[in-house]
């Protein structure tokens, strides 16, 4: 027998995946939800059929979407965090003791409680006390906040589901709002290299690019994805994502990670002709 | 037409929105939909009309609108009715639709509701007539009188001061039109209008029934009425006589499609004439068949759809208000008479109190937000929400509106406010229409007789009508609107630099 779970990364491409055993799977109120084991992969998740995280590289994204903000801000103390209901990121935020407060705002609860039962490996720091839980959608949540959080980490699914309201300009501009007037906000921005991806990618700039005074585009190899080359925007209303990072206090806390480190920041800015020239015809 | 009012219908009127369809059962049919069903298993050869045949002929067509589409555009023929005749398919389509709406009559109309509304105009007044009729009428109104020369007698509508927005009509300016015309043979009533405000339609529907005048109501933006819970009453409910009912606004059906409803005072074989008199001969089956399908899921469905969207429409009207400065409006305007009632599924927005005209916010919401909402004019929008929308869109919705006050607010100074001036009609519309006339530019127009449309559409509601005074306020109420970004139509000068007006002045 032979089980494969296949997603299409293009209408010609497809990635696919040896299954040893599908774990779960449910439909919520937004989305099909699956979990399956594998042997290259470990377990992973997926929504609407497509791939949100394996247990193997689940990593590098989750590292470089928070340790890149974390590392340029002096001192993050509230933090907001939409989407991200595998617990990802969240894992890598209470590991610093200077944040004082996480929002987490998660519109499918139960992605979060398949992933509590099914994902300990990032859904393990949701019983953290510093982390206080809202189940709805992060645009409302959002728009009722303003001058708060030192930091927004947006954790969205693509544009094309239930995260498509997080690709707007109403949202950033409203994630603005919401910060402090030295914030950051970081978001997954898809990917430059299918076309699909890559006008998602440009659009979601775009609006980014209108709302913030500095915004900075970072990308990371994520194998998973389609394509593995995957971006994230850094959008700022203050600090440089380069020339403000603080290495020295970074590398003080001793954290240990497996793909971030403060050299690799830095390169991480700087991107390949092709997605300069994409992000340049936006901006 | 002879006029026939019996004070037994009037009674038998005389009761709330409750549909004599006590027996839903026999809604659950949509005999053209099941006459095209059983059209395509016949897989006759075309030897007729229309020339793609099935789509076969029109590849790029095809590919664009599907298969499905195109095998049922098709033309009249006996298993599929007439549309100017129906004898079966199309005539069990209408009966169950006047079952569904408490109709007498229903007529299945392919031209729009501009296409029902001058159907009921034309089947009650031919030329010297006189109607009576609110201002603030959508364009196809006059059209129709334009079309027959019958004389109108506008009632202004009160204004609300605070959001310049022309209301209902007042019983007792009502009462005093027909004391002051009592040949008039109907009444036309807006139920509602655009921003979603309802008249006494009951209590005219009797005036004008004591004084022996047809009601005509114009029901473009109610159709839901019928079905729904908690809304204002329907045409038919209150007995009027006739209702131009969009279907494919509120009620879910192809643009394009409506319903014209008569009550039991009317001759319908007449009205069946009268419509043939513009109606094309090939009605579309495509329009038809979505007239049928719609009808069924309101009759079976509707009262729990439009408690849908009732909900989402308070959500967001409780949200955008805490926003500050926007002022979405609902039953708190309700006074008794010139509101007499309020659609709540209307989500209407004032927003001069952010200092920006309605239509400023409808092109910011566009260019800038990717949300196209139904209008924006001198200060207010409209956001059109049914059965199709979800809480998601809504929050973008009110996202983007609070976003546009944080970056766009402005002194409210040198704004317009008032969507509606009263005109003064110096002629009747046929005359103004018809009447010999030269171009002149805006400003060289002031004082003479205007002989066309000016109008910003949406909502189509004429600021000029023909045969009315072009007054120096309309002309700056016109280039205000231009400046702001209205989109204005009506004029031979698609620029809207000159006017046609009456030759000689007056």
């Amino acid at each position: 027998m032979e089980l494969w779970f296949s997603e299409n990364h293009t209408e010609t491409v497809k990635f696919s995946i040896k299954v040893d055993k599908q774990l779960v799977s449910v439909q919520s109120e937004f989305q099909r939800i699956d979990i399956f084991e594998s042997e290259e992969f470990g377990r992973f998740l997926t929504l609407d059929g497509y791939m949100m995280l394996t247990e193997k590289d689940e990593f590098i994204y989750h590292e470089m979407i928070t340790h890149v903000p974390m590392a340029v801000h002096p001192h993050v103390r509230k933090v907001l965090v939409i989407g991200a209901g595998d617990g990802g990121v969240i894992r890598e935020l209470t590991r610093y003791k200077e944040v004082e407060h996480i929002d987490f705002v998660e519109i499918d609860e139960l992605v979060v409680k398949v992933c509590r039962e099914y994902l300990p490996q990032t859904a393990c720091c949701f019983d953290d006390p510093r982390v206080h839980a809202y189940y709805e959608d992060g645009l409302k949540f959002v728009r009722k906040h303003e001058d708060e959080y030192d930091l927004i980490i947006v954790d969205s699914t693509d544009p094309f589901g239930p995260g498509e309201g997080l690709f707007t300009k109403e949202f950033y501009g409203n994630c603005y709002k919401a910060l402090k007037a030295d914030g950051i906000m970081v978001n997954q921005h898809e990917s430059p290299f299918y076309a699909a991806d890559a006008r998602a990618m440009k659009r979601a700039h775009k609006r980014i690019v209108e709302s913030f005074a500095i915004s900075r585009v970072y990308q990371a190899h994520i194998p998973t994805y389609p394509s593995g080359h995957w971006l994230f925007g850094f959008a700022s209303k203050k600090y440089h994502p380069v020339h403000d990072l603080n290495a020295a206090g970074w590398n003080a806390l001793n954290l240990k990670t497996g793909y971030y480190n403060t050299n690799l920041h830095k390169g991480a800015f700087y991107l390949p002709n092709y997605v300069q020239e994409m992000l340049h015809d936006v901006e | 037409m002879s006029k026939f009012i019996g004070d037994a219908a009037l009674a038998e009127s005389a009761t709330g929105n409750s549909r004599k369809n006590d027996d839903l059962s026999q809604q659950t049919t949509a005999p053209i939909l099941e006459a095209l069903e059983e059209f395509k298993q016949m897989r006759l050869v075309p030897f007729d009309v229309p020339g793609h045949k099935r789509g076969k002929g029109n590849k790029e067509l095809t590919d664009f609108l599907g298969e499905r589409c195109l095998t049922v555009d098709v033309n009249s023929m006996k298993q599929l009715d007439n549309l100017c005749h129906p004898v079966s398919c199309i005539k069990a389509g209408e009966e169950l639709a006047a079952t569904a709406f408490g109709a007498a009559h229903a007529f299945f109309m392919v031209n729009g509701t501009t296409s029902a509304v001058q159907a009921m105009v034309l089947s009650v007044c031919k030329k010297g007539d006189k109607i009576i009729l609110p201002r603030n009428v959508h364009r196809s109104v006059i059209n129709a009188l334009v079309l027959c020369g019958a004389t109108p007698i506008y009632i202004n509508p009160q204004t609300n001061e605070r959001l310049g927005i022309a209301l209902g009509m007042k019983l007792s300016e009502v009462e005093a039109a027909i004391r002051e015309n009592p040949e008039a043979v109907a009444v036309l009533v807006n139920n509602p209008t655009y921003y979603g405000i309802c008249s006494n339609l009951k209590a005219i529907t009797e005036l004008a029934h004591r004084h022996n005048m047809f009601t005509l109501v114009d029901e473009a933006h109610g159709t839901h009425f019928y079905f729904g819970k908690n809304l204002p009453i329907s045409a038919m409910a209150a007995g009027a006589d006739f209702a131009a009912a969009s279907m494919h606004k509120s009620g879910g059906s192809l643009t394009q499609s409506s319903f014209l409803l008569c009550g039991t005072r009317v001759n319908a074989k007449h009205v069946r004439q009268v419509i043939n008199l513009t109606q094309t001969t090939s009605g579309s089956y495509l329009l038809l068949s979505s007239l049928d399908i719609s009808r069924r899921n309101l009759a079976l469905h509707g009262e729990k759809i439009f408690q849908q969207v009732e909900a989402l429409v308070e959500y967001a009207r409780v949200e955008i208000n805490q926003i500050g400065d926007y002022y979405a409006y609902s039953q708190e305007l309700i006074n008794g008479d010139s509101v007499y009632d309020f659609d709540i599924t209307k989500l209407s927005i004032n927003t001069l109190d952010v200092g920006l005209a309605g239509i400023e916010v409808y092109d910011l919401l566009r260019d800038e937000y990717d949300i196209q909402i139904e209008f924006g004019d001198i200060g207010n929008i409209l956001a059109y929400v049914s059965v199709g929308d979800n809480y998601k869109n809504i929050e973008r919705l009110i996202g983007a509106l609070s976003e546009i006050r944080r970056l766009y607010k402005r002194d409210r100074a040198g704004m317009l406010r008032h969507e509606y001036i009263t005109p003064k009609v110096v002629t009747t519309p046929q005359e103004g229409f018809y009447g010999e006339k030269e171009s002149l530019t805006l400003e060289e127009s002031i004082g003479h007789i205007c002989a066309e449309f000016v109008m910003c559409y949406p909502p189509g509601i004429p600021i000029l009508a023909p045969g009315e005074a072009i007054t120096e306020e309309i002309i700056e109420y016109i280039k205000y609107a231009k400046d702001k970004g209205c989109s204005m139509t009506g004029p031979e000068d698609m620029e809207i630099n000159r006017l046609n007006v009456l030759r000689g002045g007056y």
